[in-house]
């Protein structure tokens, strides 16, 4: 096993016998190399062989707590990209080296048409230019050659065994023409060692162009990471330590200053400042932060200085976990893909039975000369099928497609999800937190008697509750300065309202069937209440020892955006219905106002999901946004469940698709990126299929008849290492994806 | 001579058969525990058979020593699983509680493949 570097936080070591004590335990370890404890950051730095385990054992046996420290993803990131740039020079100076020998011999065939061994000069020559291939085949090939090997004893066949059976085939066919040329007819003694070093230098070289290619279908995750420093300044003995972001422990206490990002998760207990959080919740304007607020990774403080205590670290932020599943959701399948994925189980061994089919009937039926024919197009065969084609069809577009929706705010779980949103035909809205702003306020107040005093009873009865409309009503009564009094008997009455006494006085407070039940006439409210629904405002019934009393309208403000993003959801197909516990009237007044197709009102919460399971029925592919927090079921029950919840925990571990900007532009964004995704997967697939299905009847001589000659295994080396690419680059045609125009 | 060309085509498709799906099948394969180390190196997974326990969580140690790209990720793509593998570096994978059945983790392109048998 390779030599590695680890690093292990240590607990409990404080002075510098600790360090020897730590130090010692770890050398006398098998399989250490090197350890060097770092007393300010309380780490220990192990090189060599020895398993983490016995290394945390050997220190613990020692008096001492350790524990692995976590590899930033940064870190793995970094060196995958220092071993991305050593393989790409690698396979660069490989293809050289192979093209070197190939393209002279190339030349050579094509200006005198010798390649052919009729007499011993010619053996001698050839003799030594295929030595000289046998080395750029070791060398510059020689990893699909084990690969190959490898798979075949596994009884698995992958590219590698499509290559090496290319390219041996050609070189060990053309040393028997040079060893033993009078065992073949005249006209079939010819060499292919060009064709063997040219495919190996042409494959080399579109790898390396595909680890170019690839390397930019991670730029989104690349720049979520970027939102995370490296490092963090923690107090400890009273005194401020940068120390990697990797070793902050819970419990830590860091200072961030101002122009600096948050490095983990943490609640502020001193200083005050301005937070900009756009790059998490897409919110615009900097939030002030003091004292008990939480603090996101990845966040940038902006102009004062903020002591917070870590309370989340490594994989546990939020930041990690937004990180995390985009980069799960990047791996994750299409259901598109499983065609792709069935043929590409068997795809090696059934093109090497092609290959031989072809071979046999160009000896059986084809002309002179018939064993190079057969040669030739067992070659091209081999070589021109390009599994990489259909294996890279789908993860390589899902890969380009998920980050970008990241970029964009729109977190996607998996593929499944990104498929199932480019499909769907009907979306049901929630309306309170998505379609408004989620934070009612009172609007009107009208009353038979004293109003002040109508709504300090009820803003005193709605202290108990918990229902958005309380908080509003109690609102308003604290901006009115009103001292609310103590209630009794409370009672909340599911979709109906509420009840209690104050005062000595028995309040009613909530909708009409509340008062029907209760049996209180508020036949002279109606036409009040009427007018107040009209305007999209909930109004609200009162009754006081079971007289009607009066009523309060309540609304909550509609989003801003809501109306531009109905419009582009409708220009996009999709028929729009919302969901809402409110009143008929004001349901529908609120309707008219963004160009709603339909809506559902005076609903229950578990309503919710049956709606959606009924437009399910009727065949529709239902997609429902909510805010995530009482919408759950719905969400789930439904085909996509987008969560508008501005990355809420809750609502990145539950929904299809999560939205990190509260606007339903979101959505409209995620379906977009799904279509254009799904499109490119499409486009990938078919090249693919196409590729592989026309290139491997070409390569068994098909057009023969027509052209005269067959297909060079040059050119089909050339086609195969070219397709690979092709698709990897279509991907990243995505990152130039931008959701629609917003328009009013 | 042409008879025994042809011979020797055939049953080289035989052998194809044979040895890409018959013989395949057979529970032969070498399996190992979770403990043991996944190596990712040549285009296959060594060891390629993962023996586990049904209704516990799993965690599969692989060292990739293939720098080239499609070793990057292991997926699990019926669990929704997937990891990127450091080069040179010890990954530990987490998988949550399975029901008993046969599982495949592959690389992106579907080229590295090995099998999780849950038991």
């Amino acid at each position: 096993m390779a030599q590695s570097k680890q690093t292990f936080t240590l607990s409990g070591a404080s002075c510098a016998s600790c360090v020897n004590k730590i130090e010692r335990a770890l050398q006398r370890l098998p399989g250490v190399a090197e350890a060097r404890v770092n007393l300010a950051e309380k780490t220990v730095a192990v090189r060599g062989t020895a398993a983490a385990d016995a290394c945390v054992q050997a220190i613990e046996n020692a008096g001492y707590g350790a524990a692995l420290a976590r590899v930033g993803e940064r870190e793995l990131r970094e060196q995958q990209r220092q071993v991305d740039r050593a393989h790409y020079r690698e396979l660069l100076w490989r293809a050289g080296l192979a093209l070197a020998l190939g393209g002279p011999l190339m030349a050579w065939g094509l200006l005198t048409g010798e390649m052919s061994v009729h007499n011993p000069a010619q053996q001698l020559a050839w003799g030594a230019v295929g030595l000289l291939t046998l080395a750029v085949l070791i060398y510059c090939g020689g990893h699909f050659f084990t690969g190959a090997w490898k798979a075949f004893r596994h009884h698995n066949a992958n590219m590698d065994t499509l290559i090496a059976l290319g390219t041996g085939t050609a070189w060990a066919f053309s040393m028997l023409v040079v060893l033993a040329p009078q065992l073949l007819p005249a006209l079939a003694r010819h060499v292919y060692f060009e064709a063997s070093a040219m495919i190996i230098g042409l494959i080399n070289l579109g790898q390396a162009l595909e680890i170019r290619a690839r390397g930019r279908t991670s730029a989104a995750v690349e720049k979520l990471l970027q939102l995370q420093d490296a490092t963090a300044r923690v107090l400890r003995d009273g005194e401020e330590v940068d120390v990697p972001v990797e070793q902050v422990q819970l419990g830590d206490r860091l200072r961030v200053r101002p122009g600096e990002k948050v490095p983990v998760d943490g609640t502020v207990i001193e200083g005050s400042s301005l937070v900009d959080e756009s790059m998490l919740t897409g919110e615009p304007l900097p939030v002030q932060k003091s004292e008990g607020d939480f603090l996101s990774s990845g966040t940038l403080n902006r102009n004062g200085t903020l002591l917070f205590t870590a309370e989340k670290v490594g994989a546990e932020t939020r930041l990690a976990q937004i990180i995390e599943m985009v980069k799960s959701a990047q791996n994750s399948r299409v259901p598109i893909a499983r065609l792709a994925d069935t043929i590409s189980a068997v795809f090696v061994p059934v093109v090497m039975i092609v290959a031989v089919l072809a071979a046999l009937a160009w000896f059986n039926w084809g002309p002179e000369p018939k064993v190079a024919h057969m040669l030739v197009v067992a070659t091209a065969v081999l070589i021109i099928a390009c599994p990489c084609a259909l294996g890279l069809a789908t993860p390589m577009s899902v890969m380009v497609g998920v980050g970008k929706g990241a970029e964009h705010g729109v977190l996607v779980r998996n593929g499944k999800a990104l498929q199932q949103a480019s499909k769907l035909t009907t979306l049901v809205v929630d309306k309170t937190g998505t379609l408004t702003e989620g934070r009612p306020r009172v609007t009107d107040l009208q009353a038979d008697g004293d109003e002040q005093e109508l709504l300090r009873l009820l803003a005193s009865l709605e202290q108990a509750s918990e229902h958005p409309l309380a908080e509003a009503i109690v609102a308003e009564a604290r901006e009115r300065g009103m001292r609310l009094g103590k209630v009794q008997d409370f009672e909340a009455i599911t979709a109906h309202g509420v009840a209690g006494t104050v005062d000595g006085r028995a309040l009613l407070f909530g909708n009409r069937k509340l008062m029907q039940r209760e049996n209180v006439d508020v036949a002279q409210w109606r036409e009040a209440a009427g007018a107040l629904a009209a305007k999209g405002r909930t109004a609200i019934y009162a009754a006081i020892d079971g007289e009607a009393a009066g009523i309060i309208a309540v609304a909550d403000p509609l989003r801003e955006d809501a109306k531009s993003a109905i419009k582009r959801l409708k220009r996009l197909g999709l028929e729009i219905q919302m969901l809402t516990g409110d009143n008929r009237a004001t349901a529908e007044a609120v309707a008219a106002q963004l160009g709603i197709d339909a809506v559902h009102a005076e609903l229950l919460p578990e309503d919710k999901e049956s709606i959606v399971a009924e437009l399910q029925a009727k065949g529709g592919h239902v997609g429902m946004a909510g805010d995530g927090i009482n919408d759950a079921p719905a969400l789930a029950r439904a085909q996509v469940g987008f969560a508008i919840g501005a990355g809420t925990d809750v609502a990145i571990e539950t929904a299809d698709v999560t939205l990190m900007r509260s606007s339903l532009h979101g959505v409209a964004d995620a379906i977009e990126l799904s279509r254009a995704t799904l499109r490119n997967i499409k486009q990938n697939l078919f090249g693919a299929f196409v590729y592989n299905t026309l290139g491997i009847p070409i390569a068994a001589g098909l057009l023969y008849p027509l052209t005269g000659s067959l297909l060079s295994p040059v050119i089909a080396g050339a086609a195969m290492a070219l397709s690979s690419v092709t698709v990897v680059s279509n991907a990243n045609r995505l990152r130039l994806f931008k959701p629609s125009e917003v328009s009013a | 001579m042409s008879l025994l060309i042809n011979l020797l085509g055939l049953a080289l498709i035989a052998g194809i058969v044979w040895w890409f799906w018959l013989a395949k099948r057979r529970p032969s394969v070498e399996a190992a525990e979770p403990a043991a180390l996944i190596l990712v190196k040549d285009g296959v997974y060594e060891p390629e058979r993962i023996h586990i326990a049904a209704g516990a969580e799993t965690k599969l140690h692989f060292l990739r020593e293939d720098p080239s790209p499609c070793a990057e990720y292991v997926v699990f793509a019926d669990l929704d699983v997937s990891a990127q593998l450091a080069v040179g570096r010890e990954t530990l994978v987490h998988l949550p509680p399975l029901a008993a059945g046969e599982y495949e983790f592959t690389c992106q392109m579907r080229m590295y493949r090995g099998r999780l048998v849950v038991e």
